[in-house]
């Protein structure tokens, strides 16, 4: 499974990249092979208010639905519209073309209670 | 969820591991939901072959000179009509009218018929018609599900992959059930050309062990793999069902409807004169001639929306008026696709209806069966 150096990751396999002021959220290579075809996606609407752990987005596989947890606490300034008409983005570039959505933290502190790449890769048995 | 040391596991399950498969419990078994993808399965099906692994269904022989009233008493449609054979899918209810379970019967000779009934009611179904058995002991009954795998081989090219397994023997007709392998020097297999996907398919019975020749469940599996037909799992079956609108057990059809309400009449030989008494007539009668309180309603999104799936409430006109059984993203359609069990004023094909998921409305619209056609 691919693990990027450059991101931070949550228990629940969702990553962040942290660039400036802007937190991008995804879900992990693990996370998509687990759910095999994604078919739907339903990202955070713009302007909302997420609290770290709770249900931001909701992704579907043919078998499933899947809840997506908010790795941080903030508000959502962006989401991925190309996941509308492609969700298989998820499968095929979920570090990339896959972001689901990106927002400004509130409590930037709260990366440091999330995993380490290595950490990460040691949860997924790597 | 079952207790796993209670959990039954298929005689092909060596099979799924060495192909990749995810295995999910199933009916109180251990079954492949997937091996490379439902989407690939599916697709597989729809344009060449895959196969199933159906070893986790019933098998149960009903012999003797009284078996054919017998049979007539305890499913719905006309037994008697099948000739030498044949198969026929019917159903067996209770009193009230209740689907048991639904299942295909095959006539394989004189006195003899072969069913085939669902591996997640298997223990209810041999309760039930053993208590019926007449103890003058004209009506024989062998449970045979542990001593068959099954394997269900669908997809337009599976009459030229059975051939090439089959060279010597004869292929059954569309319905036909056959005892192949004997001219081919295999220990011979029963092979009826049914199956539950809308597609040209075989179902193959084959014991389980036999010392002496080859062709056990996992040669078949083997030699079909070579043959270069996919494997398939649980997802993919659903979804092929689904398209086509074939019920299933558990799901759309229970205890609790009739097979008028859910759409399954001509399989109920309720008008024909050669059709004796048979458990629940009296009941169908009754709901016929009062008027169905539901009919089983296919419907599909009219706009980009989740996969669809079993027990979201469906609304008209604001009110909540059932909730789906079944559902799916149909992977040949690229839609929404279920079934629902609506008051039948509902149920005209064009009815605009509302299927809820997680809070918000979706609009679909009732259409008609099969989802899905070629």
């Amino acid at each position: 499974m691919n693990v990027p150096s450059d991101l931070r990751y949550a228990k629940t396999h969702e990553w962040i990249r942290h660039e400036d002021d802007s937190i991008t959220v995804g879900i992990t290579d693990h996370a998509q092979a687990e759910l095999t075809d994604i078919v739907y996606a339903e990202p955070p609407k713009v302007g909302a208010e997420l609290k770290a752990g709770a249900t931001a987005a909701v992704v579907e596989s043919v078998k499933a639905a899947s809840d997506i947890y908010s790795p941080l606490s903030g508000v959502v300034t962006e989401v991925n519209e190309a996941l509308t008409a492609n969700p298989a983005l998820l499968n095929t570039d979920p570090f990339g073309q896959g972001w689901i959505y990106r927002m400004k933290a509130s409590n930037i502190a709260e990366i440091e209670a999330l995993l380490t790449p290595d950490a990460y890769s040691a949860q997924i048995g790597q | 969820m079952s207790d796993p040391m209670t959990l039954k596991h298929s005689p092909l399950e060596s099979c799924h591991l060495a192909c990749g498969a995810r295995m999910v419990e199933f009916g109180g078994w251990l079954m492949p939901v997937q091996y490379t993808g439902i989407m690939d399965e599916h697709r597989a099906v729809r344009s060449g072959s895959g196969m199933f692994d159906i070893s986790h269904m019933g098998e149960v022989l009903i012999e003797g000179s009284g078996a054919l009233e017998w049979l007539e008493r305890l499913l719905t449609n006309r037994v008697g009509k099948l000739a030498i054979g044949r198969g026929q899918y019917t159903m067996m209810l209770n009193e009230r009218g209740g689907v048991i379970d639904d299942l295909i019967i095959y006539r394989t000779g004189e006195t003899a018929y072969f069913l085939v009934i669902n591996g997640a009611c298997r223990d209810m179904d041999l309760a039930w018609m053993r208590s019926r058995l007449p103890a003058d002991g004209t009506v024989l009954l062998r449970d045979l599900g542990n001593d068959y795998a099954a394997i269900a081989l669908q997809g337009p090219d599976s009459e030229k992959v059975l051939r090439t397994l089959y060279p010597q023997s004869e292929i059954p007709k569309r319905n036909g059930i056959a005892t192949l392998g004997e001219s081919e020097g295999f220990v011979p297999s029963l092979v009826a050309r049914t199956g539950y996907t809308g597609e040209d398919g075989f179902e193959l019975f084959v014991p389980v062990k036999d010392g002496s020749k080859e062709r056990n469940g996992e040669s078949l599996w083997k030699s079909l793999l070579a043959a270069g037909v996919k494997p398939c799992g649980l997802g993919a079956r659903d979804t092929l069902r689904l398209e086509m609108g074939y019920p299933l057990n558990g799901s759309d059809l229970s205890l609790d409807r009739t097979p008028l309400e859910a759409g399954l009449g001509k399989f109920v030989a309720l008008d024909d004169p050669a059709k004796i008494e048979f458990t629940g007539r009296h009941a169908l009668e009754s709901q016929r001639s009062k008027g169905l309180p539901s009919l089983l309603t296919p419907l599909k999104l009219t706009v980009t929306g989740p996969p669809l799936r079993s027990h979201y409430p469906v609304l008209s006109e604001g009110l909540a008026v059932g909730e789906t059984c079944s559902g799916a993203l149909s992977p040949s359609l690229g839609e929404g696709i279920a079934m629902a069990y609506l008051p039948p004023s509902l149920s005209t094909p064009g009815t605009a209806l509302e299927v809820e998921v997680r809070g918000r409305g979706y609009a679909a619209v009732v259409t008609t069966l099969p989802f899905y056609s070629k």
